[in-house]
């Protein structure tokens, strides 16, 4: 199983570390002829989702990955990948592959004090300690077909949408695998 | 500083990598910094070129004009103090900047004690020119490293000489045995336990960046290429030509850095790059503000 791994900007190596620990294949995606058609899934990193954006288009990237994840390619995002992912920011009005139809905020508990590590229920995988880091959440869910995977005072930090699941939070920082497991069960399962 | 704070901390420092950090000193540069892709802004009164021509005290920017650049951007918003001075800290906290960098940059306030980071919710990055700086700054709290290199000179070469020197004692701690590692630690003037992380990983326990002298794409992909996770770019930008430009050139240089066919493309037609000056030609050493 090969997953290419978005890697203009941000935290991509402690995805890649994960993943290849759960047994997955990586590649670097950093410019449009990194990306193949060999690759099984697409893990949208967090870091800044400006300049992953800025970068996606600039880079030619843009087009070729909105096309394989309308198509059905799994996808796993978090954090500034959920905002790429996103239909609708409700603070900014910029937006990427808006391919989930759900409203992000961004920045949501404001700079970075507010950032924070709580552990509760994710659907699927059970309780998880989850890293919240200058983080958005998700304001509302636009299509019934949107599974909630987790809530935390009264907001939405993890979704399932057909193939992408998008997490406002961090399971590649610490050393807990299962959300990536899960996403490579997924990639498995499509 | 509750232990999570500082895995919040050293976890917003992994969010930067890859990216490029620009010193700006208005709203107006934030927002060209930004658009041009920068992963975080430094909100600083005077660029590090500006400091040395000036001469005089340099201190905390007007928190005012720090606000003013958090209003105008999106993304992290970092904001320098003096070394050791622990009141402007608590005004950058109070005031909820992201990241504070005690910076060489600035007059040092204490030439003993720099601050104990440990007490701050806020992160610290700081400077380091090698193993035994960077860990006795981690050791007071500091979440990121960057080199000193020299500031506001448009010369890469010390923060090369940093870098090189930060990665050849990594590489000497990992190659011992663990029971020279006392003797290590006794040597660089730090905790045992740091050692024995940086013998076990063959990093440092925070994220790298590189900093002080970068001023073209070329610089970047060198640092990159020489293990910074990721690059700050201080008078480069705002002291060259076509700011703008050179900006976003870099912040593609970082991306790719291994790929000199696109660096060549995007060295082309940048305008004039800060003149710069030597080491052998300035009075003031900032490099060796700190210990």
């Amino acid at each position: 199983m090969k997953i290419g791994i978005l890697a203009v900007q941000g935290a991509f190596i402690e995805h890649q570390k994960m993943l290849e620990d759960s047994g997955a294949d990586c590649v670097l995606l950093r410019k449009k002829s990194d990306i193949t058609n060999d690759i099984d899934g697409l893990v949208l990193p967090g870091g800044e989702s400006t300049v992953q954006g800025k970068l996606l288009r600039e880079l030619d990237m843009y087009e070729v990955l909105k096309d394989k994840i309308k198509n059905g390619l799994p996808v796993l995002a978090t954090c500034a990948g959920l905002i790429l992912l996103s239909e609708e920011l409700s603070n900014d009005p910029n937006t990427y592959f808006a391919t989930l139809p759900v409203i992000t905020k961004r920045n949501a508990y404001g700079r970075q004090l507010g950032s924070f590590k709580k552990i509760a229920n994710l659907n699927e995988i059970g309780g998880f300690e989850m890293v919240f880091i200058r983080a958005p959440y998700i304001e509302a869910v636009k299509s019934t077909d949107v599974k909630v995977l987790a809530v935390i005072d009264d907001y939405i930090v993890a979704v399932r949408y057909k193939n992408q699941l998008a997490l406002t939070f961090h399971p590649e920082l610490g050393e807990d695998n299962r959300v990536h497991r899960y996403f490579l069960d997924m990639v498995h399962n499509s | 500083m509750a232990n999570t704070q500082y895995e919040l901390n050293k976890g917003l420092a992994q969010m930067l990598k890859g990216g490029v950090i620009m010193d700006v000193t208005t709203p107006e540069q934030a927002k060209i910094a930004e658009k041009a892709g920068a992963c975080a802004v430094m909100a600083l009164e005077r660029i590090p070129a500006d400091i040395r021509a000036a001469g005089g005290v340099s201190r905390m920017s007007d928190p005012k004009m720090i606000k003013g650049i958090q209003e105008a951007v999106s993304i992290p918003v970092m904001a320098k103090c003096r070394i050791g001075h622990f009141a402007e800290a608590q005004i950058l906290e109070a005031i909820e900047i992201d990241y504070i960098d005690e910076s060489e940059v600035l007059s040092p306030a204490d030439d003993v004690y720099h601050i104990d980071k440990r007490k701050f919710k806020v992160p610290f990055v700081c400077g380091a020119r090698d193993l035994g700086e960077a860990l006795r700054r981690i050791n007071e709290g500091a979440s990121m490293i960057r080199t000193k290199g020299e500031p506001g000179t448009g010369d890469i070469v010390q923060a090369v000489r940093h870098m090189r020197k930060m990665n050849e004692e990594i590489a000497r701690i990992t190659s011992l045995r663990e029971d020279e590692l006392y003797e290590a630690a006794k040597s660089l003037q730090v905790p045992y336990d740091l050692v024995l992380y940086v013998h076990e990983n063959g990093k440092l326990p925070v994220v790298n960046f590189a900093a002080g002298g970068v001023a073209t794409p070329a610089d970047a992909s060198l640092m990159m290429q020489l293990g910074a996770e990721g690059v700050f770019v201080g008078s480069g930008i705002f002291k060259s030509g076509d700011p703008a430009k050179r900006a976003a050139a870099i912040v593609k240089a970082v991306t790719n850095y291994t790929d000199a066919k696109l660096i060549a493309e995007l060295s082309e037609d940048l305008g004039e790059a800060m003149v710069g000056i030597n080491k052998q030609e300035i009075k003031l050493i900032m490099e060796e503000r700190g210990k």
